[in-house]
């Protein structure tokens, strides 16, 4: 269960956060790290803070969250599925286990499942290149992955 | 008495199952009041072996692998803890040829030792290269590397001697080391296995670095995707710390060197060494335009010496040895042994050390056996998303920096990637515009624009609309990219591209069909 936080939650956390990373050279990437992980995702809400506590501008805290492919501005579904569509993979079949995953769970990778179950997101390379295709789903990671191993991490992912 | 079983850690293994397997061993020992101690290794590299678990026996380690879960009492049944016959014992592991062929000196150590041992470390020559260094004034080090004919592993093939005499000789007292751990090339895993099977070289490397420079500080920059490389690098920073081999006075010498781990965000431009400086100031990680090399305005705009893992993990043993003894080995300016990446679609897959100048065939056909589907090699990409892909008429060309670079293409990372003939070269040139769109770091035209416009004009090829103009099109594109982009992102998309339109023209010809909509 995700808990609902409100401004003043996040704003408090986030100021903990900031302080907690002091004493980093550039601390942004990991400030912004512990919200996702803490959150979820990294909340608006967290932006301005940041910016204030770092003498940024909002502006360039939002540049820096929406440049990365792993911060998100909204939370992810319960789980989360990450497919390597990278070359390797492609050469052991990645792409058709790719279309598999999109026809079951019926949305296009980026996206999340209508009841907030899985969420589907490309990842290039998980250095599991010998062994592909590779995947990894919560942070758990999977090698030769094929059908029949993808049927079954979707219904345990409850689809 | 023990019996020691080793159970590799990396990433690849636990990817196999190798974590069922440690605790099934553990299980059934306990079980049958087996008296057993597991250790988790490094990889050594044989992919297709793991988990590869490893008995030490009076004769020496066997392997037995792929093991999985379901294999573990049958295993205990055949006596495999004194190096039972059973359908997976492979004998001694160092007598695989896969492994015995190799020239492991960047890798001597890594599925050997226990990873978060420095005893162990210590006890198969770790560490001596430090000593070493710290007998000898800062100009000998760098002069020891240099002389080593070392050239950047990340793919640039610079040489780190000169990088490090150009930070040394930089003015200020502020300087820094930065590892490009940011290994996002597909095909490529050198770096995380090396990190996850024998972290504490990285540090040792890390630290003669410095001392030669005169950085007290260090950064080792790698990815979110690899979680257990990240934990095995703080583990073994955290031991070394409390050893003293990192800390005010690295091994009592007097001289400082501290570091720790930063992780990206997801962003494959990262590993471009200026983006990557960036990114670690945490700013967006865009290209920066050199000059400034970042050798005199780095991380913090302080002189810094960037390098790859496998770049900083050869300087010990060049350090232990000399730089006769590492120069000696290779071809040509290449000088060494490099860690090939045998990958993708192929039987014996995984990471083989050796000296420069094996053909491709033989890393191919030879060592890695062909394809895993059984079917014949059609093409093979070399050195990641932004390297060329050869056909077999090119497989004489020999693993070096010139020879690749002489047939329009690069090593990289040293990643071989083997495709079988069912491979679509259009899709692949395709692939390789749409990756550098969606890594694109945005700052320049031709890389963030020309990326979108090669999509569209092979999807335009691939319908069959005006094909021979489609061709042209894209060939300008990959000129204008080339010689105008900021980065390699850019600068080296067109390699992929235009070597599938080169040496596979048959899959650039119209389709059939669509000529008949028309």
């Amino acid at each position: 269960m995700r808990v609902v936080l409100s401004e003043k939650d996040i704003a408090e956390r986030t100021r903990a956060v900031v302080v907690a990373h002091s004493e980093l050279k550039g601390p942004l990437l990991p400030i912004l790290h512990e919200l996702q992980h803490e959150f979820g995702h990294v909340p608006e809400g967290a932006l301005r803070v940041i910016a204030d506590e770092l003498n940024l501008s909002r502006a360039e805290v939002h540049g820096v969250a929406s440049f990365y492919h792993d911060f998100r501005e909204a939370p992810a579904g319960r789980h989360v599925l990450k497919i390597c569509r990278a070359e390797a993979c492609q050469s052991m079949g990645a792409d058709d286990l790719a279309g598999q995953a999109e026809s079951r769970l019926d949305i296009a990778f980026g996206n999340t499942t209508a009841d907030g179950a899985v969420t589907l997101e490309a990842v290039y390379c998980l250095g599991l290149c010998a062994c592909g295709p590779a995947a990894m789903v919560d942070g758990k990671i999977v090698a030769r992955l094929d059908a029949g191993k993808l049927d079954t991490l979707l219904s345990e992912c409850g689809q | 008495m023990s019996v020691t079983v080793y159970v590799p850690l990396d990433a690849a293994a636990i990817a196999l199952g190798a974590d069922d397997v440690a605790d099934a061993i553990s299980k059934e020992a306990a079980a049958r009041g087996a008296d057993v101690k597991i250790i988790r290794n490094g990889s050594r590299g044989m992919v297709w072996l793991e988990p590869l678990v490893e008995v030490v026996t009076d004769a020496g380690r066997v392997a037995f692998g792929p093991v999985s879960e379901g294999d573990v009492a049958g295993l205990f049944d055949a006596g495999f803890l004194t190096g039972g016959d059973h359908a997976l014992n492979l004998g001694l592991t160092e007598e695989i040829p896969f492994l015995k062929r190799q020239t492991r000196l960047t890798f001597a150590r890594c599925g050997i030792i226990d990873p978060h041992s420095l005893e162990d470390y210590e006890a198969h020559g770790g560490l001596a290269g430090l000593r070493n260094a710290l007998k000898m004034s800062r100009a000998d080090i760098i002069q020891q590397v240099t002389d080593s004919g070392l050239r950047g592993r990340g793919g640039a093939g610079f040489p780190t001697g000169i990088k490090w005499k150009t930070v040394h000789d930089a003015p200020g007292t502020e300087k820094y080391i930065v590892c490009n751990a940011d290994e996002g090339d597909s095909g490529t895993f050198a770096d995380r296995m090396i990190m996850e099977g024998d972290p504490f070289i990285l540090i040792e490397g890390m630290a003669i670095a410095a001392i030669a420079v005169g950085a007290e500080h260090g950064y080792v920059y790698t990815r979110s995707e690899y979680p257990h490389a990240i934990k095995a690098m703080n583990d073994a920073i955290e031991i070394a710390r409390k050893a003293g081999l990192l800390g005010p006075s690295v091994l009592g010498s007097g001289y400082a060197f501290d570091m720790e781990v930063r992780m990206g965000a997801g962003a494959y431009v990262c590993g471009e060494e200026t983006s990557l400086l960036n990114s670690l100031e945490g700013k967006r990680g865009v290209v920066r335009s050199k000059p400034p090399l970042p050798a005199l305005e780095g991380f913090l705009g302080k002189p810094t010496v960037v390098n790859n893992v496998i770049s900083l993990t050869s300087v010990p043993v060049i350090m232990d040895k000399g730089a006769a003894f590492y120069r000696d080995f290779g071809m040509g300016r290449s000088h060494g042994t490099i860690p090939i990446q045998i990958a993708g679609n192929v039987k014996y897959g995984g990471l083989f050390e050796t000296a420069f100048g094996l053909s491709l065939g033989e890393i191919v056909d030879d060592i890695g056996g062909g394809t895993a589907t059984g079917r014949p090699v059609r093409a093979v990409q070399v050195g990641g998303p932004l390297g060329a892909y050869f056909p077999r008429d090119l497989f004489d060309t020999p693993f070096d920096y010139e020879a690749f670079a002489a047939r329009d293409g690069l090593i990289g990372h040293a990643g071989v990637v083997v495709f079988d003939d069912t491979v679509d070269m259009l899709k692949q040139a395709r692939f390789a515009f749409e990756f550098c769109a969606v890594e694109s770091c945005g700052k320049c035209t031709p890389c963030r624009i020309g990326s979108t416009r090669g999509v569209e004009t092979l999807d335009k090829l691939k319908a069959g609309i005006e094909p021979e103009k489609q061709i042209e099109l894209a060939s300008d594109l990959c000129n204008t990219m080339k010689f105008g982009s900021l980065c390699a992102l850019g600068g080296f998309t067109p390699y992929p591209v235009m070597s599938a339109i080169t040496h596979f023209p048959e899959d650039f010809k119209p389709a059939p069909m669509a000529q008949a909509a028309e």
